[in-house]
């Protein structure tokens, strides 16, 4: 995702441009109007697993209906291969739609088919015969590892095997762009990880771009190269993943990062947190480290250099985009003379802090 | 009972198996299109015409509105129009095609408005048209509600049948009528009732098997 999505003429190898992108949904019925998008400016480069995450409502599915014309936007232009797809009449609008795979939280499955039979929906709309309907299939099926379930209906099969099922559906006119909308908020952890390891699979086989809208960050940390984030219709930070999560700006990505399995605070803490510092009090500070300084035997070297007791509160390392880095939250006297060494040696170790508040 | 009153009751059976088959293929054929129809072209929906769903939806009502009885009275220049007479089975069957209209239109819209949305949003996402995402979704989705609906209507249409004998419409309700009532012979109108009761079970019994076969997601496995 490039931050010049602002100038006029997009990356040539963007997927998806969505150019100063507004919806004004009108007032009707009890409802009054609604701005769900507003002036939104983004760029999705081909190859790309990109993310967009937002709280409920921020706007996340209005976005991404918008790049297969499900809705038309009412201001700005949105561009699939450099196709403005507002501009396109329905029968240029289902043609494009069919270069595009979607998959949904709710799979959207149809329960009078089987496996097989949904699979090859998208290829029986587009006209294609039986026997090339069937050659499509079958290696489809087998790609997402569910070869042996093909005449079973979806009433027989579990959250994960259906969400494949959809993917396979997806993927059966051979689209270069896939979009995903919640495809894993109905499943438990250990589905949602699976599913996002065949998506990346995917995307590194098959080469194709994929445009994942979620409101977890541990989706997006799991595949997406790239994010943006969303809040009340609009995009308040972006970029690649791995900068996102290491240097986030917007408090509500900063929210929503905090949400993070090892990045959570254990909530006597959280509940002990002061804003503002007493005599004695001691500071809580969030450390992010990665990259060479993820290597360095950094707490022993912060416990020397603060010269004073250093509690370690919540810690975690991880894998961003294949980047290693780790999160730290750690206690230390709130003085001036503590803070101070304490400042002194993140600033030489190159280290982010985030001051999250003090405790007695 | 005599062997010639067993004959007319043999009769009148079969004249109602053919005014409940003749209107209800004909009232259905009709009234399928119609009900996708309104479940289809509200604002917003794959054929929008809200307006000209609004009038269909009034005239539906309408229809359905008017007490069976009145509507056999009232059509019936239109009945000897089609049909050259206002009484026996040729004649019942415009007013029972006439009400299963309506009743197939709602039931049809109701099956078809139960089907989740998202399979209509997903079937676009494929970029189907209009058309497939009827076919190809929405009444094979609906399939099992269908047929549970046409059951129904064959179901009511069997009673609609025995009213239209009031007014010298032909079959078992004519003879019951005629027989049972006026020359008071309630044993043929116990036979008549029970021959109603037995066709009806059957046909609720066919058409219940049948939506189960067409149901995949309510399977036990
Ligand atoms: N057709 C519509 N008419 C009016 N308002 C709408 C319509 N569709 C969406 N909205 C509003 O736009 C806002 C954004 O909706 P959207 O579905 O894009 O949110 P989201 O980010 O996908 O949320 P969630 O995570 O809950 O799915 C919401 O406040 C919603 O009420
Ligand atoms: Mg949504």
């Amino acid at each position: 995702m490039s931050v010049s999505a602002q100038s006029a003429t997009p990356s040539a190898d963007a997927a998806v441009v969505f150019d100063g992108v507004s919806k004004h949904f009108p007032a009707s019925g009890n409802s009054g109007a609604f701005t769900a998008l507003d002036n939104v400016s983004l760029t999705v480069d081909r190859g790309s697993i990109t993310g967009i995450i937002g709280r409920s409502g921020a706007g996340k599915s209005t976005l991404i209906r918008l790049v297969n014309g499900l809705e038309k936007p009412t201001g700005g232009k949105v561009l699939v291969n450099g196709v403005d797809v507002g501009a396109l009449d329905e029968a240029a609008l289902r043609a494009l739609r069919r270069s595009v795979g979607m998959i949904f939280q709710h799979f959207n499955l149809l329960s009078s088919r089987t496996v097989f039979g949904n699979v090859a929906l998208p290829l029986e709309i587009s006209g294609m015969d039986k026997r090339a309907i069937e050659q499509r299939v079958r290696p489809l099926l087998d790609l997402v590892g569910l070869a042996d379930k093909h005449g079973r209906y979806p009433a027989e099969l579990s959250g994960g095997q259906k969400q494949r099922i959809g993917i396979a559906r997806a993927l059966a006119t051979e689209p270069k762009l896939l979009l995903s909308d919640e495809a894993t908020s109905a499943l438990d952890p250990e589905t949602t990880q699976s599913i996002l390891e065949l998506l990346k699979r995917i995307n590194a086989e098959l080469g194709l771009t994929v445009l994942l809208i979620t409101h977890e960050m541990e989706v997006v940390k799991a595949v997406t190269s790239d994010v943006a984030v969303i809040d009340h219709g609009r995009i308040v930070e972006r970029g690649h993943t791995f900068d996102v999560f290491t240097h986030p700006k917007h408090a509500t990505t900063r929210a929503l990062l905090s949400g993070l399995a090892g990045s959570k605070l254990p909530d006597a803490v959280v509940r002990a947190l002061k804003p503002q510092p007493a005599a004695g009090d001691r500071a809580v500070v969030r450390l992010t480290f990665f990259g060479a300084a993820a290597e360095k035997p950094l707490i022993s070297q912060l416990i020397k250099s603060v010269g004073a007791e250093v509690n370690i509160i919540a810690g975690t390392i991880d894998e961003i985009g294949g980047a290693p880095y780790g999160s730290l939250v750690v206690a230390y006297g709130a003085d001036a003379e503590t803070s101070g060494r304490a400042e002194r040696f993140f600033t030489e170790n190159g280290l982010v802090t985030e001051v999250l508040g003090y405790v007695a | 009972m005599s062997p010639d009153l067993l004959l007319r009751i043999g009769s009148a059976t079969i004249d109602t198996i053919y005014m409940v088959a003749v209107a209800g293929l004909i009232g259905s054929l009709i009234g399928l299109p119609i009900g996708i129809f309104l479940a289809t072209s509200g604002k917003g929906e794959l054929f929008p015409a809200p307006t000209l769903n609004h009038i269909v939806g009034l005239i539906v009502n309408a229809t359905r509105s008017t007490p069976f009885i009145i509507l056999v009275v009232a059509i019936i220049p239109f009945t000897r129009l089609l049909t050259g007479t206002s009484i026996g089975t040729k004649a019942a069957i415009v007013p029972l095609t006439i009400a299963t209209i309506p009743f197939v239109a709602r039931l049809v819209e109701a099956a078809i408005r139960e089907i989740d949305k998202g399979l209509i949003e997903a079937a676009r996402a494929m970029g189907a048209t209009p058309m497939q995402i009827v076919f190809k979704v929405l009444l094979a989705e609906a399939r099992p509600a269908l047929t549970l609906a046409l059951t129904m209507t064959a179901v009511s249409l069997i009673g609609y049948s025995a009213m239209v004998g009031a007014v010298g419409g032909g079959g078992l309700g004519d003879l019951g009528i005629r027989y049972g009532y006026q020359r008071f012979m309630p044993d043929v109108m116990l036979v008549v009732v029970i021959v109603l009761i037995v066709l009806v079970q059957l046909v609720q019994s066919a058409g219940d098997g049948l939506a189960r076969r067409f149901d995949k997601k309510n399977r036990k496995t």
